[in-house]
């Protein structure tokens, strides 16, 4: 290959390096910026007065006295609301009695027409039907009214939350307005549009979704008004404030997550994975240790390394079977789920990779040092835990963190064995036999099982970003520590 | 090699003693008939050797003629090499060191060893010296201290270091590090003192300074130095090994060895014509 070609050569494979980083770096940043800015959501919102009533109500955080005030604000502003809710079902009675009255009426009108002269009755029968059939649409038009003014109320409840003065459901959602202003905006739009599915004439086209104003169906009504009232007042009913929730890693949530913070899942999160180190670092060290300084290379010696590896394949939920089969039904370790349980099965599934890590950081470590250490008269033992270890820390110490990395954001081991939707922050007397929540199981079950997987957007983006980000720090961690390792023994 | 020409060597050997003066001839390590083996491969073969107290010995000879094998042998090194037996004895202190009876971490505590590449634990340079005498149990920080000081003065480091005895000994430069081995070394206050090839890696001044050491060294510690250099082997030694293809060609006073050498292959050897 002549001079030219070998130069074309060289920078086209440049040329294909760096194309490929660049794709890698692109396509890292459309996975993760998304995920970053919905987060981000859990944490940067504006919050409504509802919201700073809660925090205040159940956190004991805030200002009680602009509280009050701001309260006191956004219920003048919600009156005409509560009113004309209040004022609807009277009128709906007294449109009834009405309609009762005119229906009467009509009756008795028909029982004349029958009794009347032949002669007239065509011409008033048709009087009569036309009016009847006048009055059916009314009439009608109310019983829809009627319908429709239960969901009103539905909505305006979880918009507004109850009025004043009503006797306060059990649950924080019943009792509680919407905290964030983009449920704000959402509710709004659900209470003053109706959205309706039509199917057209010809079946072999798709349904189509209609959208029309709700204030249409209450026109002439006293309700009419409600709709575009929500809609310009929502700000001063609401007073919506920029807030920085970073509360929301070390709130517990209520409501299925309807508000609150993610601390149960964190520290679930917590719990399992410095647990599951627990049992596989030891482990893992000491079998690395055998593996190399004293195993006599051999069949058995192969067997046993291919198991290893072949552990390290094997799919992680059958590594959750196996835990909940061995741990919990053959050994009783606790009575059901726990994050004892837990902590093994996932202590299983990293073991490979810290044997493997600390098996090569212990065959990193320079011959030289184990020489020096022997030629002074320690044993092996002692070479191995003063001198062989310490010499390794760097490399295992990475292994480790990259494997705490994945015990953090493993779901499916942790299934069977250590996870509930819902759950109280545990302390540590409670590990050995309670489940806990965490975090990647619960982003799996709040955007798949939870009774309002829409309205809780926010607190699955939160939880994402929050994994996400602490398998990325872990990450970095082992990039950092062992940059300066590498320093270190190149000086 | 004939049995003749071993019994000849020994008997070369023995002239020194009668001729030098300053100090008595009296083995410290005695090979007998010591043969070391790497699978089916005799790297060293039958050796019969007495290595005198309290003096320089070098072992010289071509690259892979067994010196640092057999230098290996005196504090059993060559356990950690996988197939590595030996036949025959190798004496110390009236004991076979490959005998059942042995301890090997206490002949080691004995036999010290410096290596051919400066290999400093990365830890403080006090750490670095205090390893051993920590692993032979003695605890007390004072204790300690004093040892760490003589045995640096001993290696003729410690007004270098004294300010950062809690620096990282990897941030020495290779002489010193070398000389903080032999620290390191002396420390747990051995009889003998390995040299493998000691200055291989340093610069001449650094070698330089070595080569003072171990001088100083003399009359304390059996020394027993491997070396590719002759001049150094010259220098510093009082008796010389010539060991060539695993057997013992030739063992006397250096002066004489160097000067009047009785065979023909330590001749050739020593005046650069093959090796």
């Amino acid at each position: 290959m002549n001079l030219g070609t070998r130069k074309v050569v060289d920078r086209a494979f440049s040329g294909l390096g760096v194309t490929s980083i660049v794709l890698l770096a692109a396509a890292l940043v459309v996975i993760l910026a998304p995920m970053v800015l919905r987060g981000t959501g859990a944490f940067v919102f504006r919050g409504t007065v509802e919201f700073r009533r809660l925090e205040f109500e159940k956190f004991g955080r805030g200002n009680p006295d602009r509280l009050k005030a701001e309260q006191a604000a956004a219920i003048r502003a919600r009156k005409t609301v509560y009113d004309m809710l209040k004022v609807f079902p009277r009128e709906i009675e007294q449109r009834e009695d009405a309609f009762r009255a005119e229906k009467r009426e009509l009756r008795k009108k028909r029982r004349a027409a029958r009794d009347a002269d032949v002669a007239e009755q065509p011409e008033r029968k048709a009087a009569l039907d036309r009016r009847e059939k006048e009055f059916d649409g009314r009439r009608e038009r109310l019983d829809r009214q009627k319908a429709d003014f239960e969901e009103v109320h539905k909505l305006v409840g979880e918009l507004l939350g109850p009025p004043p003065g009503e006797e306060l459901h059990a649950v924080w959602d019943k009792q509680y307005g919407q905290t964030r202003w983009d449920g704000v905006e959402k509710k709004v739009v659900l209470l003053t549009k109706i959205d309706q599915w039509v199917q057209p004439d010809d079946p072999q086209q798709p349904n189509y979704l209609v959208r029309t104003p709700r204030a249409k169906l209450y026109e002439g009504t006293a309700l009419a008004g409600l709709f575009d009232y929500v809609e310009d007042h929502a700000e001063e009913m609401f007073l919506p404030k920029w807030t920085f929730y970073w509360r929301f890693l070390t709130d517990t949530s209520d409501s299925a997550h309807y508000f609150g913070g993610i601390w149960p899942e964190i520290l679930g999160t917590i719990y399992l994975t410095l647990g599951s180190m627990v049992f596989a670092v030891p482990m893992g060290v000491i079998a690395a240790v055998y593996l190399v300084e004293y195993a006599k290379e051999g069949p058995t010696i192969r067997v046993l390394r291919t198991f290893t590896n072949t552990l390290a394949g094997v799919p992680s939920i059958v590594f959750g079977l196996f835990g909940a089969v061995f741990f919990i039904r053959t050994l009783h370790l606790s009575e059901g789920k726990s994050v004892l349980v837990g902590s093994l099965t996932l202590a299983l599934l990293v073991l490979p990779m810290i044997i493997r890590a600390a098996e090569e950081a212990i065959r990193a470590v320079p011959r030289t040092y184990k020489e020096a250490a022997l030629s002074v008269g320690a044993g092996k033992w002692r070479t191995v835990v003063t001198v062989i270890l310490p010499a390794a820390l760097p490399g295992i110490l990475t292994g480790i963190v990259i494997s705490m990395g994945r015990a953090a954001g493993e779901t499916a081991p942790i299934i069977f064995t250590a996870a509930v939707s819902v759950g109280q922050p545990l302390n540590l007397g409670q590990v050995f036999n309670h489940p806990t929540p965490a975090l990647p199981w619960n982003i799996y079950n709040l955007c798949t099982e939870h009774r309002a997987v829409d309205e809780i957007r926010h607190v699955q983006y939160g939880m994402v970003l929050t994994l996400v980000a602490i398998v990325l720090l872990l990450n970095l961690a082992a990039i950092v520590m062992r940059a300066r390792i590498s320093r270190k023994m190149r000086s | 090699m004939s049995n003749d020409t071993i019994q000849f060597n020994i008997q070369a050997a023995a002239i020194p003693h009668r001729e030098s003066s300053a100090v008595d001839f009296e083995p410290h390590v005695t090979a007998e008939d010591f043969s070391i083996f790497y699978g089916s491969n005799e790297a060293v073969k039958s050796l019969r050797l007495e290595i005198p107290a309290r003096q320089v010995t070098a072992i010289i000879g071509p690259s892979g003629c067994g010196k640092s094998t057999f230098l290996r042998a005196i504090n059993r090194m060559n356990d950690l090499i996988p197939n590595c037996y030996v036949k025959g004895k190798l004496i110390f202190d009236g004991y076979d060191i490959f005998g059942p009876q042995i301890d090997v971490t206490a002949l080691r505590r004995r036999v010290g060893m410096v290596f051919q590449k400066p290999n400093p634990f990365p830890k403080s340079v006090f750490e670095n010296v205090a390893y051993g005498p920590r692993i032979h149990g003695i605890r007390r920080r004072g204790r300690l201290m004093e040892i760490v000081e003589r045995s640096l003065r001993k290696a003729a480091l410690w007004d270098e270091v004294k300010d950062r005895l809690s620096q990282n000994a990897l941030g020495l430069s290779g002489g010193q590090q070398q000389r903080l081995c032999l620290a390191r070394a002396i420390a747990v206050d051995p009889e003998i003192l390995l040299m493998d090839e000691p200055t291989s890696a340093l610069d001449p001044q650094a070698t330089s300074r070595i080569e003072d050491l171990i001088g100083e060294l003399r009359g304390n510690y059996t020394v027993i130095i491997v070396t590719h250099n002759m001049q150094q082997a010259a220098r510093v030694s009082d008796f010389t090994a010539f060991l060539y293809e695993g057997m013992l060609i030739e063992f006397g006073a250096t002066r004489k060895l160097f000067t009047t050498p009785k065979q023909k292959r330590t001749e050739d050897y020593i005046t650069g014509r093959f090796g």
